[in-house]
């Protein structure tokens, strides 16, 4: 059954580290590393959100000269759209819940001291630093950050004469994904192993919480996703830099005609959605697990259907790597493909559904207790419904030509694996905050954040698809020039109303998380009645995560309710003689 | 708050819901053969998606309110479970995607399979940044040569596209940087980009295509209305995309013999 690899045991028997630089700077203790990614992700989150805001004040005020700011240009807004997209979609949703959270937990909830290569997590941490680092040069440079939106298309990412922000700015944009995906790979390697190598005693596969399912599946993807990113980024960087013509074809740019010939614009497509695609469900799935957790702990119900969870996780996982080419339907792919592919992106739709009855099926019969965790749990099941409903819409090639490319994607995407995963890192903060910080988190000013959050979402993305309805493509910075757009401008301002509102309300949750981690009430070591291995150690968790002894299961891991139970749950720790499935 | 969830998870739904309903915003009207079709499965694939959500989202208010713990009284059904049920939801939506997908096949099959018509009339698109230029064959049928280095986008007209005049072809080639399309008459477009991805998005024809350099990509369809639509660049394409827009007139067949015999003349 399960192993403990001894090799790998006796690579974390160091001591705890003295010192600040060992323990809180270059730590090798997955726990610490965990909140090094978590910090990262929660600077970038403001980040990005600081350059959302900017994007909507310039789409209804054009001319407005901001303090600090000064004005925004058409080429700063689409940088400013770049550089929003590429830090959302890495350095926060890859970061934060695989990251962050996988890190933290994942080694503690399958029974184990430490990740299986303590080092090389330490180097994956630090390399993802780097790249946020270099990304962030970007907006430095002469020329700024660059203006190809966070896919990068060639041959407009490739030519440094096609836009301001395309010359070195572009490069840095490339190298820093180039040095994420280096860092993605080394917390691939080590999650897989990890799972594979390092559950305790009784710690079957089909005992594992749904959380560890999703971060492993995770990390599979992003084994097979970011080896071909990188490689798509290093064939850009050799096109921009070297002289190369892997995806750039003889083109004229301002008159010129560039020293290119016969590449193939589409093959950069290719390369990037079959990471990208993937990538979606990198953003997602731990967000997935984490609230089936949720649901069925503050349930106190088993969750609905734990077998059928595990292989729509599977299923995604699977069909995910094959549904990539429902992002080209305009590109002058081959027809017939756009066929199969969107025969693949609809199947992908049912694994989907199949959690989502499960989620409610868990909810049914159930004894709902609504602490923070379980609203933004419920938050998250809604906006992935909402968010998932108009898949089947993009999925449908014919129905993609109105739509492609429109507001409707954004209003789609960012409802989906934007917000609803931003739901799950929420979630996901407010359970483990007691575990990591050993305080509580204020509940009322929770509640708050939530209900701004929740309605504020829905405020700003829900009209997004009604304006992709009428055809307002993306990513213009102005709405200007074409007619039909003008009759959208009282739409688009009632957008930007509803992300000023939602944006100042994630200050409550940053107040919340710092004035908690002082002043917060103290926690016990399992405040919300939970089963999982991490509630049965201490708060926070020794260096080796068990104090001295390694825990042994005898038990799956949402055992609520069990008739003749001395408790409304069961420990997975607790002895076999306890009643239980 | 269990109450207070299923307020405004109810509440989000039926607004959302009555924006879509009442059309508020909406597709512009149609005024292409397959606008029709393509409009006929969005509502199909929209009343059965909009029952999903909805069912989906009403059951999750309506559940969070009545299971919410009411102290000693409640108590939790302890099941892991029902196989049953599971079979029959994933069949359920399998059948419902995978019918959907397969009753909007034949419609891709005819706007993107089928090659068009013979008689149809031909235009070359090309794309730069930031313009659109529309080629004409002219009465020969055939289009001249272009090369890369005689293209000049500041001489607007031929000289943007490159048209190479020492070729006979060219020499009845029109172009213009408005689109004149005949009405009821299938078009066949050659879409073309010279510098980077552009789209070529025309919302009234519900016609999209990617202009890609170093392609050309054939794509047809045919405008049923005469008027004035807007042409929207789709895809990013550099600081001026969201200038980057045109219009197509369509007009009678004898307007556009016309005004193709008065642009031929301006040629001579």
């Amino acid at each position: 059954m399960a192993t403990q690899d001894f090799a790998a045991k006796q690579a974390h028997a160091h001591a705890a580290p003295q010192g600040f630089l060992r323990k809180w700077v270059f730590s090798l203790d997955h726990k610490v590393i965990g909140l090094q990614y978590y910090f990262l992700a929660l600077i970038a989150v403001f980040v990005g959100m600081f350059l959302s805001l900017l994007m909507r004040i310039h789409l209804i005020w054009p001319t407005a000269v901001l303090p600090l700011v000064g004005e925004i240009k058409p080429e700063n807004y689409l940088s400013l759209l770049t550089m929003h997209g590429t830090i959302m979609v890495f350095f926060v949703l890859t970061t934060a819940p695989q990251g962050g959270f996988g890190n933290y937990f994942l080694p503690i909830q399958i029974g184990a001291p430490d990740m299986a290569f303590p080092v090389l997590n330490m180097l994956s941490f630090w390399t993802t630093f780097l790249g946020f680092l270099v990304l962030i040069a970007a907006f430095f440079v002469a020329g700024g950050a660059p203006l190809h939106g966070w896919t990068g298309y060639a041959p407009l990412s490739a030519l440094p004469s096609a836009g301001p922000g395309q010359a070195l700015g572009a490069d840095l944009w490339i190298i820093s994904i180039a040095i994420f995906c280096i860092g993605a790979l080394m917390g691939a390697l080590n999650f897989i192993t990890t799972t594979l190598d390092m559950r305790a005693k009784g710690m079957s596969l089909m005992r594992m919480p749904l959380t560890c399912w999703a971060w492993f599946i995770t990390a599979i993807l992003g084994l097979l996703a970011f080896g071909v990113l990188l490689s798509a980024g290093i064939l850009l960087l050799m096109d921009r830099n070297l002289g190369s013509s892997f995806f750039v074809p003889l083109v004229t740019v301002n008159g010129q005609i560039l020293d290119h010939k016969g590449g193939s614009p589409l093959l950069w497509q290719h390369l990037f959605w079959f990471f990208g695609h993937p990538e979606v469900y990198i953003a997602i799935l731990p967000a997935m697990g984490l609230c089936s957790q949720l649901i069925s702990v503050f349930s106190r119900k088993p969750i609905f259907g734990y077998k059928a969870m595990v292989y729509a996780i599977l299923s995604i996982g699977f069909l995910g790597f094959m549904v990539w080419g429902h992002h080209m339907f305009m590109s002058g792919m081959s027809p017939y493909s756009a066929f199969a592919f969107s025969v693949m992106t609809m199947a992908i739709g049912v694994p989907s559904a199949i959690k989502t009855f499960n989620w409610l099926g868990t909810l049914m019969h159930a004894r709902i207790h609504f602490s923070s965790p379980m609203l933004f749990a419920i938050g998250f099941v809604s906006l992935f419904v909402s968010g998932g409903i108009s898949g089947p819409f993009l999925a449908q090639p014919v129905l993609d030509i109105p739509l492609h490319d429109t507001y409707f994607v954004p209003g789609h995407f960012h409802l989906i694996m934007g917000v609803a995963s931003i739901f799950g890192i929420f979630a996901a903060t407010y359970y483990w905050f007691p575990k990591m910080f050993g305080r509580m988190m204020s509940e009322s000013l929770a509640r708050w954040h939530f209900w701004f959050s929740f309605i504020g979402t829905y405020a700003i993305f829900m009209p997004m698809h009604y304006l992709g309805l009428a055809g307002h493509p993306r990513r213009y910075s102005q709405l200007t020039e074409v007619a039909y757009l003008h009759g959208l401008v009282p739409l688009q301002k009632f957008i930007t109303f509803a992300a000023f509102v939602t944006i100042a309300a994630q200050f409550i949750f940053l107040i919340n998380l710092f004035w908690s981690m002082k002043f917060g009430e103290k926690a016990t070591d399992n405040p919300w009645n939970a089963t999982t291995l991490e509630w049965t150690t201490a708060t926070p968790p020794p260096h080796d995560n068990f104090g001295g002894h390694t825990p042994v299961v005898h038990h799956g891991p949402y055992e609520y309710s069990v008739p003749n139970a001395p408790r409304d749950y069961v420990m997975q720790t607790d002895p076999e003689s306890v009643p239980a499935h | 708050m269990g109450l207070v969830l299923l307020i405004v998870i109810w509440l989000i739904t039926l607004v959302s819901t009555y924006f879509f309903v009442a059309k508020t915003w909406w597709f512009p009207p149609g005024a292409s053969a397959a606008a029709p079709l393509i409009d006929h499965h969005f509502t199909v694939t929209f009343i059965l998606m909009g029952i999903v959500f909805v069912a989906a989202q009403l059951s999750l208010g309506f559940l969070v309110w009545k299971y919410r713990d009411r102290g000693s009284s409640s108590k939790a059904v302890y099941s892991h479970g029902n196989t049953t049920l599971e079979i029959l939801w994933t069949v359920l939506t399998a059948v419902l995607f995978i019918g959907l997908n397969l009753m909007s096949s034949s419609i891709w099959a005819s706007e993107r399979f089928r090659p068009a018509a013979a008689d149809a009339q031909r235009v070359e698109v090309t794309a730069m940044q930031f313009a659109w230029y529309f080629r004409y064959p002219g009465p020969d049928g055939k289009f001249g040569a272009t090369r890369p280095e005689l293209e000049d986008a500041s001489t607007g007209g031929e000289g943007a596209v490159g048209l190479d005049t020492s070729d006979p072809a060219s020499k009845d080639d029109v172009v213009s940087g408005v689109m004149y399309l005949p009405v009821n008459r299938e078009i066949e477009l050659i879409l073309r980009s010279h510098d980077v991805i552009h789209s070529f998005f025309v919302p009234a024809m519900r016609f999209k295509q990617d202009a890609v350099p170093g392609l050309a990509i054939h794509m047809h369809f045919t405008p049923t209305r005469t008027g004035d639509f807007e042409i929207a660049c789709a895809e990013l394409c550099g600081l001026g995309h969201y200038k980057m827009h045109g219009i197509v007139k369509v007009v009678s067949q004898e307007d556009f013999d016309r005004w193709m015999a008065a642009r031929e003349a301006e040629n001579q």
